[in-house]
């Protein structure tokens, strides 16, 4: 049975991100998540491999037999990383120094192969590719978020650097929140990261039942006494 | 008549938690006042920073999560967390150190973890470590110079409070490393000779710090009078960095020595205040007193090869870590029973 597309977005952007659902990928996703450039660059880099890594999967999911598919999704996925890594170093030099072993790490970036494994060697062509990138973006989305309210509680600022992605149009784009601000060297380590990301996941799950008991309340208006059988009297 | 049927425990403590809570404030104050005497008001300014902001979001939290206000507010727990975290803060550190810490240490470390009595850690400790961590300069270099120092004396009153709000510069005068800092960075390249003629160290020794660490001890031995804590725990602490201290650190002219160990830092307040905290550490006797170990040994060897000043905070944290499997390894025997359960074993079921 097929997933509909709609299904996959929603999935891939809400109810089974890889960040917040699965929590997969952390070691990207908290390292790395310190400013907002930062988390683009590599949230962009994670897409590229995801949808690659899809495709291929699903267009040799025929092909090999499944004792040796592991090995052969690893290959792939280190092969798309390899080529987001030298994109990376051909057009954003500087970022990719900083993020610097966090590139080749998406290899390790279980989200991936996890998609490979558990929907790309099952579905054709078209439909893995959205869901690599419904996945990818949702990824993503979080860690530009993380960035975003990492680097506010850190240093103050936001979209500092982003002239790193986007060339010298964005040389102006970073805005200074706080004048004279005291850097917050929590947010901006690792631990900081673990608590931004326990606060998103706390916000989804929150927004989930916010709507979950919504719903409930909606289905169960049950009209008074409807539910009664009677058994002795005349119904009036 | 009616014969209302209690459940268990039918044996109370004499105290409830507020009693204790405040008991427990109230042996803190001779340290308070040593504090401030010897180095300025700096420490009743961050003490109370740190407990209104404590109170602001214990009554935010109980709006939020829809509980009485008043009655978590009396039981004196945001109260303390905060004069402890204010005790542990430099003088002459700026308010919002005291305000983030303390907002820290209640909505995050306890309220998120479920409130009083549920959380992991020692909200106090937590919140110093964030802001030792998140804010270096600011909690190394505002230590106060004590009163006592030949040809020093403390800024008054108000000259104090315009530094805390930031309406005036901190005089560098005011401020120095403390004794452990100090002897720790210098006694890499000078002898223990050459160490006494520095300023900290040449008017005898040190007589703010020995102050402070004995009336937190009085205050500690009140406590234990009181059964309000046990011996357990500080003695453990105390006993187990006496050791190392006097193991490793023998030798003046290589290490820290261990009257500085013991009386140069915060091991009195650690031990006696801290790491008694009924809620982070382990339970049982047997318990507290590897916990307390544990405690000990860890500040021992943070302060020696660790980075930061002192380590007290660092080592009730890593404990507070092992408080849980300390305590299904220290049961106590069960009445009517032959042995006591310890571990876990093969049937039990996760």
């Amino acid at each position: 049975m097929a997933k509909s597309y709609g299904e996959i977005t929603k999935e891939g952007l809400w109810s089974n991100n890889a960040a917040l659902v699965q929590v997969l990928g952390l070691c990207p996703l908290l390292a790395v998540s310190g400013s907002v450039v930062n988390a683009l660059g590599l949230g962009i880099a994670t897409i590229i491999v995801l949808v690659g890594s899809n495709v291929s999967v699903s267009l040799i999911r025929n092909y090999v037999s499944d004792a040796v598919r592991l090995p052969a999704f690893v290959m792939i996925i280190a092969s798309f990383t390899t080529a987001a890594e030298l994109l990376m170093q051909a057009f954003t030099y500087e970022l990719y120094q900083i993020l610097g072993i966090f590139i080749p790490l998406i290899v390790t970036n279980c989200a991936i192969l996890g998609r490979a494994e558990a929907f790309a060697r099952k579905t054709s062509l078209v439909p893995a590719l959205w869901d690599g990138l419904m996945m990818g973006v949702g990824f993503t989305a979080v860690l530009v978020l993380l960035g975003a309210m990492r680097e506010i509680t850190g240093q103050g600022t936001l979209f500092s650097g982003m002239e790193l992605l986007f060339g010298s149009i964005a040389i102006n784009w970073e805005i200074v929140l706080f004048e004279n601000y005291v850097n917050f060297l929590f947010a901006v380590l690792p631990p900081g990261a673990f608590v931004a990301l326990g606060l998103i996941i706390a916000l989804k799950n929150a927004i989930d039942n916010y709507f979950k008991t919504r719903a409930e309340a909606k289905k169960d208006k049950v009209v008074a006494g409807s539910k009664r059988v009677r058994v002795t009297g005349t119904i009036s | 008549m009616i014969l209302s049927q209690a459940s268990s425990p039918h044996a109370k403590g004499r105290m409830n938690v507020s009693q204790v809570m405040f008991t427990v404030s109230a042996a803190t104050l001779p340290g308070l006042a040593c504090l401030i005497w010897f180095f300025g008001w700096g420490y009743l300014f961050n003490v109370l920073t740190a407990i209104i902001f404590a109170l602001i979001t214990e009554t935010l939290v109980m709006i939020i999560r829809k509980r009485p206000i008043l009655f978590y507010l009396k039981d004196g727990s945001a109260f303390l967390t905060a004069l402890l975290l204010g005790l542990a803060l430099p003088p002459f550190a700026p308010w919002w150190i005291a305000a983030v810490g303390s907002v820290f240490s209640i909505l995050f470390v306890k309220h998120l973890y479920g409130g009083l009595g549920n959380n992991p850690f020692n909200p106090a400790m937590a919140g110093y470590a964030l802001l030792l961590i998140s804010f270096p300069v600011q909690m190394t270099t505002a230590w106060g110079a004590p009163s006592v120092m030949p040809g020093h004396s403390l800024p008054g009153f108000f000259e104090t409070l315009q530094m805390y709000l930031g309406f005036a510069e901190v005089v560098d005068g005011y401020t120095m490393a403390t004794p452990l800092d100090v002897y720790k960075l210098n006694i890499a390249v000078q002898t223990q000779a050459e160490l006494a003629m520095k300023s900290e160290f040449l008017a005898g020794w040190l007589p703010g710090w020995l102050w402070v660490s004995i009336a937190y001890a009085i205050g500690g031995v009140f406590l234990i009078w009181r059964g309000i804590i046990t011996w357990h725990t500080p003695v453990a602490v105390l006993a187990s960095l006496l050791i190392m201290s006097g193991l490793f650190s023998w030798d003046a002219d290589i290490r820290v020595p261990v009257y500085l160990h013991m009386l140069g830092g915060a091991t009195m307040i650690g031990a006696f205040f801290i790491a008694t905290d009924p809620v982070s550490s382990a339970t049982s006797n047997r318990g507290k007193l590897i916990y307390g170990a544990g405690i000990g040994v860890l500040t021992y060897v943070i302060r020696t090869f660790g980075n930061y000043p002192d380590a007290i905070a660092f080592a009730v944290l890593l404990m507070n870590f092992c408080a849980p499997l300390i305590d299904h390894y220290s049961r106590p025997k069960i009445y009517g029973h032959e042995k006591s359960v310890r571990g876990y074993k093969k049937e039990d079921k996760a």
